[in-house]
């Protein structure tokens, strides 16, 4: 179906995003989801980016401010935790890092060819303000 | 009858599981899809959505690719509403002659359009829908301008913004007509329900939109879209934007029920001047140049004189 060409597409036809019977979609994480190629979520938006956010989980709160903000459902938040960014559907726009509100901030933008590893281990430290 | 959905807190809501899917094309910090999940993260019920054209139909149903985990139609610019309220009628006929496979399921209907298709050309069906007493919902993403065909003014433009239809320069301060009070206009069909939200408070939104879905008949409801390619700010500072544009009560949330109880439902502690909404935005670049400073003045003036009239209209229950 993904690749069938515009001409091909018979008129009025139905696009369906779930292989087989579609349930209860309100109560399923996405990963329990048996999508098709038809949904974007098959898709990435990766090579959008020009920079990408990098997450250090030692400073969260887990206020999930960056969860409600995030245009692309790219923080993935399960149990009330933020647990990572989904870098195939994140375009970079760098929302969720001035929505947190720790300092310093547990979300900081990096180049995308930036290792992560390194940036968490040069973290920036706690700003203090002047009076 | 389903039980609403009980959203305490954003940790709560957190755990809500998206119904709209990432690689959508719309572009990198647009407030579409922010208002597009708190709206169905709102309720756990079965939805069935349609999408008036505009850059959120475009972008999230672009072949082979749709971006919705639900049941989804789009037919043309000026007809998302009347999309679903045709399915909301098929339904009840169904319902009532006990025709319906699944009748304990309670599915909400919800249309989608952006500000041209809902103030301009889609007006009259709105109207319609509005007027015969569907039990739907009708979201607004209003961006102010025709972002998705590269930015033409709308009849939501607001005066003295730049867009490519009302150019501003030597000759002109950009658009010259005042912006369209949707919401009042919604109001006085003696809808059950009309509102104005915005993305960034998101519980007012979250419970404005419940009220809407439980409420029977229809419910019209405005949300600010600040658009990062028209407006002409930077991705990452789309929520600073619906920040201030709620906090210079330059759009100020409130609801309207059954067509004469207005409530303001957000007092901002500060209230901001215009100016800094204004300054923030590439399309009202113009408006700091000595010859049109005057404007920024009016424009304030203009945000004053409304909230004066909305806080009248509270009072008075009119």
């Amino acid at each position: 179906m993904a690749n069938t060409g515009w001409d091909e597409f018979e008129i009025g036809a139905m696009l369906r995003t779930f292989e087989g019977e579609a349930g209860d979609i309100a109560g399923t994480l996405q990963e329990d989801r048996n999508y098709t190629q038809n949904s974007s979520f098959s898709a990435s938006v990766a090579d959008w980016r020009i920079e990408k956010p990098v997450f250090n989980k030692d400073f969260c709160i887990d206020c999930q401010f960056c969860w409600i903000y995030c245009p692309d459902i790219s923080i993935i938040s399960r149990d009330k935790k933020m647990i990572g960014i989904d870098m195939d559907h994140c375009k970079g726009c760098g929302i969720c890092v001035e929505v947190c509100p720790t300092n310093p901030k547990s979300l900081l933008m990096f180049p995308e060819q930036a290792e992560e590893e390194v940036e968490i281990a040069n973290w920036p430290a706690k700003e203090t303000k002047e009076k | 009858m389903s039980e609403m959905k009980k959203i305490k807190n954003l940790k709560e809501f957190s755990t809500s599981a998206d119904r709209f899917e990432g690689a959508n094309l719309l572009c990198p910090g647009c407030a579409h899809s922010i208002i597009v999940r708190e709206v169905l993260n709102a309720t756990n019920d079965d939805l069935v959505l349609a999408a008036s054209t505009g850059c959120l139909e475009v972008c999230t149903a672009v072949y082979p690719y749709t971006s919705w985990d639900a049941s989804w139609i789009h037919i043309g610019f000026e007809n998302g509403s009347t999309a679903v309220a045709g399915a909301e009628a098929m339904y009840k006929a169904l319902k009532t002659k006990g025709r319906l496979k699944q009748p304990d399921r309670n599915p909400k209907f919800v249309a989608f359009g952006g500000d041209g298709a809902s103030y301009d050309i889609g007006f009259q069906w709105i109207s319609g829908c509005m007027e015969r007493g569907h039990n739907m919902m009708y979201v607004v993403l209003d961006n102010e301008v025709y972002a998705n065909t590269g930015g033409q003014r709308s009849s939501s433009t607001p005066i003295g913004a730049n867009a490519t239809t009302s150019p501003a320069g030597r000759v002109s301060y950009g658009e010259t007509k005042n912006k369209k009070d949707i919401v009042a206009i919604m109001g006085a069909h003696n809808i059950p329900y009309a509102a104005q939200v915005a993305p960034n408070k998101w519980k007012d939104m979250v419970k404005k939109i419940q009220h809407g879905m439980e409420v029977d008949g229809p419910v019209f409801i405005n949300a600010v879209s600040p658009c990062t390619t028209e407006w002409k700010f930077d991705p990452k500072d789309t929520m600073h934007l619906t920040d201030l544009a709620t906090d210079t009560l330059v759009f100020p949330l409130y609801e309207i029920i059954d067509g004469h109880e207005l409530n303001i439902t957000y007092r901002p502690k500060n209230v901001i001047p215009v100016e800094e909404y204004l300054a923030a935005q590439g399309r009202f670049r113009h408006l700091f140049k000595d010859e049109y400073k005057y404007l920024i003045k009016e424009w304030q003036e203009r945000v004053d004189a409304n909230w004066a009239y909305l806080n009248r209209r509270e009072e008075a229950r009119v």
